[in-house]
């Protein structure tokens, strides 16, 4: 009985997208796709138990939800083929096949990754189509209605087909543009398990940046020559890597100087300074992503913070503000300052910023600390209440508060 | 497959003489790569009249029937084979008449 769970969770986790893609290639409709991959697994669920695991489950399920898909059709056919034949999503090939590149779940996730859909669209049909999470899992994740996010996501599906948004990789000439949207949408899923919003969630959601990790480690099977792909995978492992240590059991955040690097993941920071030291080698000009997983292989490379080789942090902030010459870069390359050139040159780099950074709970949070070094508490306490008021995680809400109770 | 892309004007300037030739290059580039349908300007807001004859008695109302600061001042169909060709299409319409665009995908059948 365990076996056949822990099968069909493998062949959950395995086989969904695939299942999804190629139906949505055979049959031309996400809908279809959807439902048929759905009912085909809750199939398994009733027949592996008794009729055992099937030697191929990627097989027995694409051949299972074909068959339900072409049941559904035929019904529905009946009633308006017209109509039906209308909606059929376009799907063409590429007249040079892009290779290496050429699955169908990238099909699918290009299609998912739209920019002709907002943001919290494609997150939640990624999550939905290559992801395989059920609505209400992706509503609780992101603290919506079930409705509402099922309204989301058929309205998702009912753009795709009437505005004709195609199902295939895009060219060599948008790829690049396209890739990086893709990229965003599961940082975007990193990030809000890693430090989620909303003062009754857990301040880790697991869930999400397990599931933003599977499906980046994805498209680095589709896409293994890509240097931000490879680079976004660096980064999260690297992240993930220090998830125990950085929530106390109180519910704290402990930053980054303080945590027990003991408990540290060295499996996946292994894993993640391979993928660092892989894309060194390549000698391309690394993207923002490799970058800030080159900057988290520096932190995860010292035993003890107090070794930790800032001179190489900040050269690195150095070549991401290059790059990216957003407030929040240079917010956190002064933070690097601080720790070789005092926090004094660091607070007037910091104060410049405020213009843009009012709104932000960490501008305040990095100030407060900086102003605390200095010895002037009156000013970090404000800077504190300003971090308190602004930050949305529990865990950091509870650590800005506690640092600022310590004042003296 | 055929999409509407309508032309959004925020201010009450009306086409420069650069915009009207970058348009009728773009024009002629729709023609000549066969995605041009039809394309065509439109008088303002203030000289639209709206009409109700559902209940058999002809309404009349002078104006729009929605005062917006932003109005659609007009419009492309474009024939192209999918969003993605629509909206490379739609971004030179928007870069030659300086304005932003809407692009909607006309039904079919």
């Amino acid at each position: 009985m365990i076996d056949v769970r822990e099968a069909i969770t493998r062949a959950h986790h395995e086989e969904w997208a695939r299942v999804v893609a190629a139906l949505t290639r055979r049959f031309g409709d996400l809908d279809i796709a959807e439902e048929a991959t759905a009912e085909a697994f809750a199939t398994a669920v009733e027949r592996w138990p008794a009729d055992g695991i099937p030697p191929s489950p990627g097989g027995w399920l694409t051949t299972t939800a074909k068959r339900i898909a072409i049941d559904r059709i035929r019904r529905e056919s009946k009633r308006d083929d017209k109509q039906k034949q209308a909606q059929m999503l376009y799907d063409d090939d590429p007249a040079e096949p892009p290779g290496a590149i050429d699955d169908e779940r990238l099909r699918l996730i290009f299609t998912c990754c739209h920019p002709a859909l907002a943001m919290q669209t494609r997150v939640a049909l990624t999550l939905r189509m290559v992801g395989g999470l059920t609505v209400p899992e992706i509503a609780r994740a992101f603290l919506v209605q079930e409705t509402a996010m099922e309204q989301r996501i058929t309205r998702a599906k009912a753009k795709i087909k009437t505005a004709r948004i195609p199902y295939r990789v895009p060219s060599a000439d948008d790829l690049p543009a396209r890739m990086s949207g893709v990229l965003t949408v599961l940082f975007l899923v990193f990030n809000e398990g890693y430090l989620a919003t909303g003062p009754g969630t857990d301040p880790l959601r697991h869930d999400l940046t397990e599931e933003a990790i599977r499906l980046t480690r994805l498209i680095r099977t589709l896409m293994p020559h890509d240097g931000e792909v490879a680079g976004l995978l660096a980064l999260m492992l690297l992240t993930q890597a220090r998830r125990t240590a950085r929530v106390s059991a109180s519910g704290q955040l402990i930053a980054l100087g303080e945590q027990d690097r003991g408990t540290w993941d060295t499996a996946l920071i292994a894993e993640g300074h391979r993928l660092v030291r892989e894309r060194l080698a390549a000698r391309v000009a690394p993207g923002r992503y490799q970058i800030l997983a080159a900057i988290n292989a520096v932190h995860t490379s010292a035993r003890d913070a107090r070794d930790t080789d800032w001179s190489q942090v900040v050269a690195l902030y150095d070549q991401l503000v290059r790059i990216d010459p957003s407030p929040v870069i240079a917010l956190n390359r002064a933070i690097a300052v601080a720790e070789i050139d005092g926090p004094q040159v660091a607070l007037s780099t910091v104060d410049r910023l405020e213009g843009k950074l009012a709104g932000y709970h960490a501008y305040h949070a990095a100030r407060a600390d900086l102003l605390r070094r200095l010895g002037r508490s009156q000013e970090s306490r404000e800077a504190y209440d300003k971090a308190i008021e602004l930050a949305g995680n529990t865990a950091e809400t509870a650590y800005l508060t506690r640092r600022r109770d310590q004042l003296g | 497959m055929q999409y509407l892309v309508s032309v959004i004007n925020d201010t009450s300037e009306l086409a420069t003489p650069d915009e009207m030739t970058a348009i009728d290059a773009f024009n002629d580039r729709l023609q000549a790569d066969g995605n041009w349908v039809f394309a065509a300007g439109l008088g303002s807001p203030s000289s639209a009249t709206v009409i109700d004859n559902r209940a058999g008695e002809a309404m009349i109302t002078d104006g729009p029937f929605l005062e917006s600061k932003e109005y659609i001042v007009g419009f492309w169909i474009i024939e192209a084979p999918d969003l993605d060709v629509a909206l490379k299409l739609a971004a030179g319409g928007s870069r030659a008449c300086n304005r932003k665009v809407e692009v909607r995908p006309l039904l079919s059948e």
